[in-house]
């Protein structure tokens, strides 16, 4: 304390030092940030593109997976991630519009906070238990379309419920004012005022559910992922071959991991397309509406 | 008279319409409820077999051994290694990168390292694992010479990219909630821009930052795929950071596939996912704790 008295200037370019220092630190952060993502990207983008082709992306493996195309894993993708946000849509949104328009501070709107914060972080390869050892076992669905895609529901639901939130509580209250004044019931104030208003913001985030849901991996493992189909399914009750699944089986399993690493990079290719085009459509739509916001 | 039925009807559908809404906003709780009864179900018969001190604190895991050992003790190691090694990669790196979106950057680069913040979280698990097992097991192994390049480290740096985002996006609110006046107050007391951040506004953002934390530290326990691909998959209570290890989460995943139904090894997978949602759980209920006792109320409250 003393020395900072006794000579100001020192002690100046001394905490000019360390702010200089900070912001470096600082910025070298984002750097690395940027970097990892970027370079991530790059390197999967370089060895993933000659494996795309026509045939690629629209054949059945063949040669035991040795060579063909995904095709089976990318419909099967589609129908989980379908599936689930028509399980996790309906529910969030009912969800979101009584938390935010319903209920009053209390005991039960602080149980219920608490429950979507624990489900979101309840790890995803337990859900996956839990959709083996509920849907797949008790309800007896089998390893199938079904119990993936509800158990993919299932996890993304805290995820649709906040962004169904934040889209609600950006409504304004003079909207609901205005309808109420005009008589109308609250019921249709929140169907035919709030909820169109909301409507674009409630989309990103079932967008970016949609893109959490297409990624994952644990949760489909034990209810609904196939090592191999040759037939796309038929019924709800198949069980399907999914991308991420795909990669985890080529990288991991059987003799072939070296000879089809292109085959790898090929999907991952594609999978990181899928889901960080979703998110990207998703981060695009949710700023333009913010810059075209009309109230 | 028929008006004033008509608007009872109508008093009654709005109750209704309250109710059944509460109900399914009541869902996310029972389905939590839920999970928990399933995972206890299909678990808890393994209790019948051995006790729960030998289950979490055995030092044998050999299930497909006659007879087979449930021993998880080396599995909540290597879980424990990974996330404390992914954290500390992962808190430098996340807090850092929130000062510079909340305070620093100009609005240009802020608004595009925000989006490569949201994509970085957006990307699969199984692409991270990938990832690790195809460039930075390899590089790993020749640059230290080891016998494999899955092992603690690789983990580690792949688990820290996904917690990154969690961290960064949750301390970054926080930092903005730090009320204006706190930091005029310390520029006009003379204090730099380094000083107002490590003093005021970091302490005022403390709450937020812990649940940040905390959360991020929560995902990286629970993630499964990177861990499951890079960490090396080996049983044992590792030494260094150089050991392969296999995490609860990889463990379930690997072993699930080939576990007979409802054999001891099944009900021991599922009593670790028992432990697991246990653990995050705590970390979610903590997290939930400080962000509400702690929460700011206003300019006044610090």
């Amino acid at each position: 304390m003393n020395e900072e008295i006794l000579h100001p200037v020192m002690n100046m370019k001394w905490r000019y030092f360390k702010q200089r220092l900070f912001f470096g630190a600082v910025r070298l952060s984002a750097f690395v940030i940027t970097f990892a993502l970027l370079g991530i990207l790059a390197y999967i983008l370089a060895n993933g593109f000659r494996a795309i082709t026509w045939e690629f992306l629209t054949q059945p493996p063949t040669d035991s997976m040795t060579k063909g195309g995904i095709m089976p894993a990318i419909v099967g993708t589609l129908y989980l991630t379908v599936g689930a946000i028509l399980v996790a849509m309906p529910l969030g949104v009912v969800s979101a519009i009584f938390l935010t328009e319903y209920a009053k501070q209390g005991a039960l709107i602080r149980i219920i906070r608490i429950g979507v914060n624990c489900l979101a972080g309840v790890p995803s390869v337990v859900f996956g238990l839990f959709g083996l050892g509920f849907f797949v076992v008790f309800l007896k669905f089998g390893s199938s379309i079904l119990a993936g895609a509800l158990t993919l529901g299932i996890l993304i639901l805290p995820t649709i419920i906040g962004a169904a939130e934040e889209a609600i509580k950006a409504v304004p209250q003079t909207f609901r004012e205005a309808s109420l004044a005009l008589g109308v019931s609250k019921w249709n104030t929140i169907f035919r005022i709030v909820l169109p208003s909301a409507l674009p913001g409630i989309l990103t985030g079932a967008i970016l559910g949609v893109g959490r849901a297409a990624g994952e991996t644990a949760p489909i493992m034990f209810t609904a992922a196939a090592f191999f189909t040759a037939v796309l399914p038929k019924s709800i009750f198949d069980e399907v071959m999914a991308l991420p699944y795909h990669i985890y089986v080529l990288a991991t399993a059987g003799t072939h991991i070296e000879e089809t690493r292109p085959l790898q990079y090929g999907t991952v290719l594609v999978l990181i397309a899928l889901v960080l085009g979703i998110d990207l459509i998703a981060i695009i739509m949710r700023s333009t509406l913010r810059r075209n916001k009309r109230w | 008279m028929k008006n004033r039925k008509h608007s009872l009807t109508k008093h009654a559908k709005e109750i209704a319409i309250r109710n059944l809404f509460g109900f399914f906003a009541f869902l996310s709780v029972l389905l939590l409820g839920l999970i928990l009864v399933f995972l206890f179900r299909e678990g808890l018969p393994l209790f019948k077999q051995i006790s729960v001190v030998d289950f979490l604190f055995g030092t044998a895991w050999y299930p497909t051994y006659d007879p087979p050992e449930y021993g998880i003790w080396p599995l909540i190691v290597g879980s424990l290694a990974i996330t404390f090694f992914a954290c500390l990669i992962a808190v430098p790196l996340g807090l850092l990168s929130a000062v510079y979106i909340a305070e620093i950057a100009p609005a240009g680069i802020k608004e595009i390292l925000k989006s490569i913040i949201e994509l970085l979280a957006g990307l699969p698990s199984v692409v991270l694992g990938f990832f690790g097992m195809v460039i930075v097991g390899p590089w790993l192994q020749e640059t230290f010479d080891l016998p494999t390049g899955l092992n603690i480290i690789n983990a580690a740096v792949m688990l820290a990219i996904m917690a990154i985002p969690t961290i960064s996006s949750i301390s970054e609110d926080a930092l903005y909630a730090v009320p204006r006046e706190f930091k005029e107050a310390s520029y006009a007391l003379g204090a730099t821009k380094y000083e107002t951040i490590i003093r005021v506004i970091i302490p005022a953002a403390l709450s937020g930052v812990s649940t940040a934390v905390i959360l991020g530290m929560a995902r990286a326990i629970g993630e499964t795929m990177v861990v499951l691909m890079v960490a090396g998959g080996a049983a044992a209570i590792p030494e260094g950071i150089f050991d392969a290890v296999r995490p609860m989460t990889a463990s379930i995943a690997a072993e699930m596939g080939e576990a007979p139904f409802r054999s001891g090894h099944y009900h021991a997978l599922f009593a670790t996912g028992i432990v697991l949602f246990m653990i995050t759980l705590a970390f979610n209920l903590i997290a939930d704790y400080i962000s509400n006792r702690f929460r700011e109320t206003g300019s006044g409250t610090l």
